[in-house]
């Protein structure tokens, strides 16, 4: 049986853990409401863009932009991988490489050369792991990314799209869907198909516009764009779900570290209790034996 | 005037501006263009420059760019990739952002570094006359 000083110690070192889950628990907290108030501040342009666009698809021609064009023959295929720079988020970040390798594996049996473009250093490692090339990576960014960071991700991609070193390009995320429920998403973004899923909110208003320079050139304008809001989107969502799996992974740990001290309590009065009666029997045997 | 104009301006991280106004003058692709109430249905790119409103007498200056404007008869949106009030604009460091710029358009070798440092010039040029042009209207 462990001595009473282990009981002790071990009982102190615990609540000490719950004291770091417990504010790491309340940070992460924080932070959620932090990242959920900028998705809110997107939706209004996300919105608005998706509405201009829908607008001037209607009215276009399409295949008049090459980020438009399918291509029949395929060779190589780019991943977005968005996971978080740290840890202790349960299984957030596993169940997104999860995703992304299992994407990277099928295209690899259809042949095809993947490549890998790794926000966050979570992601990063794991693919690194895996052995697949990976061309592009940011880390310690998503703690403090903004526009600019998608916009330059995004601009990559289009130039390599267009230089042919990619054929197509897809995103993996967590989306955000509740504090307890984050899934990851694998979308297509690139080349940019009419019928895209995730953005259910395409339509026409109707309206007839004058434009100006051109549909074509509004279009060469608005598509760019349009791969920098999704990897926005994608990354203010990935953020959004650390937090939240960081929150419930904390809060489940802080339970955990309750549990284990009314435990380790129980245990270290049963072994004081028996310790006591040791030491009585010991007296009542010695003064039994004095008489 | 009776009628006016609701002008909404949006970046990516948040919503700029929601107000009624007068008049609006935007910085478009082609050439600036204005805008009053009951304009024809219009869409179109801008370019990096100094977008105004009027309201109640008074001209008001935003900065924005990489944007696109989207006109119809009582609702004019701005989607910027950036979009400052003149009021939010720091002169120092838009000072600062031009002095960096022209050094590097004296140093940049290649196209694209040179076009990169073009770019950040113009911008910062525009966040100082933005400023100033609000300054001058009263309205910073």
């Amino acid at each position: 049986m462990a001595s009473l000083r282990d009981v002790k110690t071990k009982i102190g070192a615990i609540k000490k853990t719950k004291q770091i889950t417990k504010a790491m628990n309340m940070v992460a907290s924080a932070k959620l409401r932090n990242a959920q108030s900028r998705i809110e501040r997107f939706k209004p342009y996300a919105q608005k863009f998706f509405e201009m666009l829908g607008d001037l698809a209607a009215g276009a021609d399409e295949s008049v932009h090459p980020l438009l064009a399918k291509r029949e023959e395929k060779k190589t295929v780019g991943i977005v991988l968005v996971t978080s720079d740290r840890g202790l988020c349960g299984s957030f970040n596993v169940n997104l490489i999860k995703a992304a390798l299992k994407l990277a594996a099928e295209k690899k049996a259809q042949g095809l050369t993947v490549k890998f473009y790794c926000v966050g250093k979570k992601g990063r490692d794991a693919v690194r792991k895996a052995e697949y090339e990976i061309l592009v990576q940011y880390r310690d960014v998503m703690n403090s990314f903004d526009f600019t960071l998608a916009s330059k991700l995004g601009q990559e991609l289009i130039n390599s799209f267009l230089d042919n070193t990619l054929d197509e390009v897809v995103l993996v995320y967590g989306e955000f869907i509740s504090l307890g429920r984050q899934v990851p998403v694998a979308q297509n973004i690139l080349p940019i198909s009419g019928d895209q899923a995730g953005i259910p909110e395409v339509q026409s208003s109707g309206k007839e516009y004058i434009y100006e320079p051109s549909v074509e050139g509004l279009l060469a304008e608005l598509l760019p764009r349009f791969i920098k809001v999704q990897v926005y989107r994608g990354m203010l969502d990935t953020s959004a779900s650390e937090h939240a799996a960081r929150m419930s992974a904390m809060n489940n740990a802080t339970r955990a570290c309750d549990d284990m001290t009314n435990a380790l309590t129980l245990l270290y009065n049963k072994t004081r209790q028996a310790a006591i009666t040791r030491d009585l029997m010991d007296i009542v045997g010695a003064t039994e034996a004095l008489k | 005037m009776s009628k006016k104009l609701l002008l909404e301006i949006v970046t990516p991280d948040r919503k700029v501006l929601s107000q009624d106004v007068d008049y609006v003058g935007a910085p478009g692709a082609l050439g600036e263009f204005g805008v009053l109430p009951n304009h024809i249905p219009f869409l179109s790119a801008l370019g990096i420059g100094n977008l105004y409103y009027k309201d109640a007498g008074k001209t008001h200056y935003v900065f924005v760019s990489g944007g696109f404007a989207e006109v119809s008869p009582d609702k004019v949106t701005i989607l910027a990739e950036a979009a400052e009030m003149a009021t939010d604009i720091d002169l120092e460091r838009a000072r600062k952002a031009q002095e960096r710029a022209q050094q590097r358009l004296a140093r940049a070798q290649d196209k694209i570094d040179h076009a990169r440092a073009q770019a950040a010039l113009r911008r910062s040029l525009a966040r100082l006359t933005c400023r100033n042009s609000g300054d001058k209207a009263g309205t910073c």
